[in-house]
């Protein structure tokens, strides 16, 4: 197809524009001062031991959160995949839940719940006769704690997907040439199973890199990357976190490379078809219930932080001092919430730019998607190695990217000033948007019949009435999911915007933030449920069939 | 029945409330190949599955040379099995997978083993290659030699041709044949083509509705099937409902009268089906079943015809010149067989 030429240049020159250029400007500015080229911020970052620390803290934490995820996700996901038991279905889907819990708002929960003065601090405060919790949810083992919680996600769904891929015969055979379960299970399943737990690994490392919420509210003195850009930017020392903000997009570009090293080239695709092993029943009484039991505890542990935001979101400002459960319930939170404009508004900011930003991303996954699938378009690959890119890119450094880049009035060069505006952070929330629909959106274009286009168009169809009448239709199920992770993803986004909201365009996250310093947690609480409930409620849009 | 080398006694399994295989017994002399023959859902794939020990089942007992293997692990039976669909590690060699059975080797001992099968399936020099690089032909030989590795006491197969090219299944047919017979293992295969069973089974059972029809060479089976379903399910046969006149007569029509040899409980007078080959019908001038010929179907210088009379479908065999499309005919046979109506 002809056309297919030009639009195939245009959607490259966009992405490359909005992804690379402003990650390159970055890059480019570490090295430049006022007078021209210099190694002078480059030096003074290699000489600062706090940056060193930092940065060292950054990777060992993230390599220590696959290592944790992965010891929760993994053996939860067999659990689930090969034993029937009561509730299984339902705890199944309740697992997944901190999926739906956007990272500041997890974060406060998990202080209203295990901090000092959070409901177990206080609990144990009181069994123990003390005045305080014996511990502090402070420095990187909070930190750690809430990164377990968060992504051992990413290691039970990839695990649970790739455990109903394996072929049950692969298993069959391996016993009948003589191996136990133990040794099937190491040398078959789990190698099976290593393109699943190597992408897990490869999301919680650049997650967990990227990560900028626990560290920010629980790091105290312990410093990571991502802190110490935005601490050094909000300071207004641009040098500082431009030469950090390019060693974090180093580190995550080698995480990258060393990641999908690890995982191997051998194709572990499996010869021939076959069927995925049915969940074993497990007939022994005290079997079935110890599992039951396992997993509904499990699902205790996981809902607590929900159900301790709601809980505090009914309490009223300064009521809730030294006992262990608040005395006093109210609704006053939430009318604030709808009553006051000033609170209001926050809420309607972040509704209107994640919608824009969700609606914006998924037309360009679309087309993407469209030019990808097609064998003929000479530029297929590298738009689809740009739409994966921002994934790889942690929040911050995108933000202090796209604020560097759209800080300048120089349209020649393709920059405008944008900073300061209404449109900085719709457009940040896109990007960050963009490899999460593309992702959906291109696995549904490859499952579409490309016969079904010919189809129509030989049946006289023009090439939007093909887009609108066959596309649309068939690839549904993914624009929806897509686009419902990507809203909520961009609802609760506190990373980026802490770099690049303004006063009149302030999201959410940076309101809870201020409620949380003036001690109002009813209200940051309430914010973080309503929150909670507008990206459950898109997800179960996007997830419906 | 003296014990076989591999015996199975008695054997029931039910899913839920489907009873899949119904007290089943059968034996497999030692270093012969049993073929497992029925249509989809007879139970065959479970009698190798209850075999192989995947399944346990609800009652009887399978013996290995007089002992009892009805409890033993699959890890346990030391049985060699060749999946439909290979089974193949993909994350694995040609060697490494052969090897896999052969843990307990030492690794000088593994390689020498590796490269025995791999000769022996006529893959020498394969040891290194990928398997997902392999065409389905080689992946098939490739299971073959990793089941055999071990030297298994018995060796199951599932549907071992099924997975290949039409081209290229009477090759490895062959091919495998010579495997097993320069392995003299104890061997069961189930398949669902009876050219399968034939060309590869020293014996083959037929099995229905998880039931044991009967057991024979192929040509006991095609000569001699002692029931309804064998005489129709091996071979070509037309069925035509009767009335046995005497023990050796059967009624088909007014005043047609045929040859017939009984099996089963019948007596005179009652009602019956008639199993006729196509070579066993002639056509006759004027004497015989009335019928319009539908269908002629070249097999060089004979034919087959298919003959529309009252409902039934005849398949004829006979010169190619015998019958034309459209043409009134009359059929007579030769030799019939009768088995109680609705048996």
């Amino acid at each position: 197809m002809s056309k297919g030429r030009p639009t195939g240049w245009l959607l490259a020159l966009i992405l490359t524009w909005i992804v690379v250029y402003p990650i390159a400007l970055v890059m480019v500015d570490s090295a430049r001062g006022d007078a021209g080229w210099t190694t002078q911020y480059l030096t003074a970052f290699l000489t600062d031991s706090h940056e060193w620390g930092a940065l060292w803290n950054s990777i060992w934490l993230s390599f220590a959160s696959v290592v944790l995820a992965g010891i929760i996700g993994i053996p939860l996901a067999f659990v689930f995949e090969r034993f029937e038991f009561p509730g299984r279905r339902i705890l199944g889907a309740l697992v997944a839940l901190p999926a739906v819990l956007p990272p500041l708002v997890g974060v406060i929960a998990f202080m209203f719940l295990y901090g000092e003065t959070g409901f177990v601090g206080r609990a144990v405060a009181a069994l123990l006769g003390t005045q305080q919790a014996p511990w502090r949810l402070r420095g990187w083992g909070a930190i750690l704690l809430v990164h377990a919680y968060s992504m051992y996600v990413y290691f039970y769904l990839f695990t649970r997907a790739g455990l109903a891929k394996v072929d049950s015969s692969m298993i069959e055979a391996a016993h009948s040439l003589g191996h136990s379960g133990r040794s099937t299970l190491l040398k078959v399943t789990l190698p099976l199973l290593r393109p699943q737990i190597g992408a897990a690994a490869l999301l919680t490392f650049m997650t967990a890199l990227g990560s900028f919420s626990a560290p920010y509210i629980f790091g105290g003195g312990f410093r990571v990357m991502t802190t110490q850009i935005v601490t050094s930017k909000l300071n207004g020392d641009i040098h500082a976190s431009v030469v950090e903000t390019a060693a974090l997009a180093a580190i995550a570009f080698v995480g990258l490379v060393l990641f999908r090293r690890s995982q191997g080239t051998r194709s572990v695709a499996a010869v021939g078809k076959g069927t995925p092993p049915t969940a074993r029943s497990l007939v022994q009484p005290l079997a079935r219930w110890s599992a039951a039991a396992v997993g509904w505890m499990f699902a205790v542990i996981l809902l607590l932080p929900h159900v301790t935001l709601l809980l505090v979101s009914f309490v009223p400002v300064g009521t809730w001092t030294t006992q262990i459960l608040p005395p006093d319930y109210t609704l006053g939170n939430y009318q604030a919430l709808a009553a006051e404009p000033e609170r209001l508004r926050p809420l309607v900011n972040s509704v209107w730019m994640a919608a824009v930003a969700t609606v914006a991303a998924l037309a360009i996954a679309l087309w993407a998607g469209r030019l990808i699938v097609q064998k003929q378009v000479v530029l297929r690959k590298p738009i689809e190695t740009l739409t994966t890119l921002p994934w790889a890119v942690p929040g911050t450094v995108l933000a202090i990217a796209l604020a560097t880049t759209f800080s300048v009035n120089a349209p020649w060069v393709g920059r405008w000033v944008l900073v300061g505006t209404l449109a900085i952070l719709p457009l940040a929330y896109m990007v960050r948007n963009i490899p999460i629909v593309s992702g959906s959106v291109l696995a549904g274009f490859r499952q579409l019949d490309p016969s079904l286009d010919e189809a129509a168009a030989s049946l006289g169809a023009s090439r939007w009435r093909i887009v609108v009448r066959v596309t649309m239709p068939l690839l549904r199920p993914a624009l929806l999911a897509g686009g419902a992770l990507a809203f909520a993803t961009a609802l609760g986004d506190f990373v980026t915007s802490v770099v690049l909201y303004t006063f009149d365009t302030r999201p959410v996250s940076i309101e809870i933030l201020s409620a949380l310093r003036e001690f109002d947690i009813g209200v940051a609480a309430a914010y973080g449920v309503v929150l909670m409930l507008i990206s459950a409620a898109a997800m179960v849009v996007g997830t419906r069939r | 029945m003296p014990t076989q080398y591999l015996q199975l006694n008695d054997l029931t399994k039910t899913f839920g409330d489907q009873i899949a295989i119904d007290s089943l017994t059968l034996g497999v002399e030692r270093g012969t190949v049993l073929a497992l023959l029925g249509p989809s859902g007879s139970g065959k794939t479970t009698t190798l599955r209850l075999l192989a020990g995947f399944e346990r089942p609800d009652s009887g007992e399978i013996l290995v040379d007089g002992r009892d293997v009805t409890k033993m692990s699959p890890a346990q039976r030391r049985f060699g099995m060749v999946f439909q669909h290979y089974a193949l590690f993909p994350h694995l060699t040609v060697g490494e997978n052969i090897a896999f059975g052969l843990s307990e080797r030492s690794t000088e001992q593994q390689k020498q083993r590796v490269a025995e099968v791999l000769a022996m399936v006529d893959l020498e020099g394969f040891a290194q290659r990928e398997v997902t690089a392999l065409s389905g032909g080689q992946q098939q030989r490739v299971a073959v030699a990793r089941a055999l590795a071990p030297e298994p006491r018995v060796l199951l197969l599932d549907e071992p041709l099924s997975n290949l090219d039409p081209g290229l299944r009477e090759r490895t047919r062959r091919e495998l044949r010579q495997a097993l017979s320069q392995t003299h293992v104890t061997t069961v295969f189930v398949t669902h083509e009876q050219e399968e069973a034939f060309a590869l089974g020293d014996c083959v059972a037929v099995i229905n509705n998880g039931a044991l029809e009967q057991v024979g060479t192929a040509r006991e089976l095609y000569e001699h099937p002692e029931t309804r379903f064998v005489a129709t399910f091996v071979g070509r046969a037309s069925v035509l409902s009767g009335t046995l006149v005497a023990s050796d007569r059967v009624r088909v029509g007014t005043g047609i009268e045929w040859p017939c040899e009984t099996h089963g409980e019948v007596s005179a007078g009652a009602a019956v089906a008639a199993i006729v080959r196509p070579e066993a019908f002639r056509f006759t001038d004027g004497v015989g079943v009335v019928g319009t010929v539908v269908e002629r179907r070249y097999t060089g210088a004979r034919a087959f015809f298919l003959v529309e009379a009252n409902g039934a479908t005849l398949e004829v065999e006979a010169p190619v010149t015998a019958a034309q499309m459209g043409d009134q005919v009359h059929v007579t046979a030769t030799a019939t067989r009768v088995y109680p109506e609705g048996s």
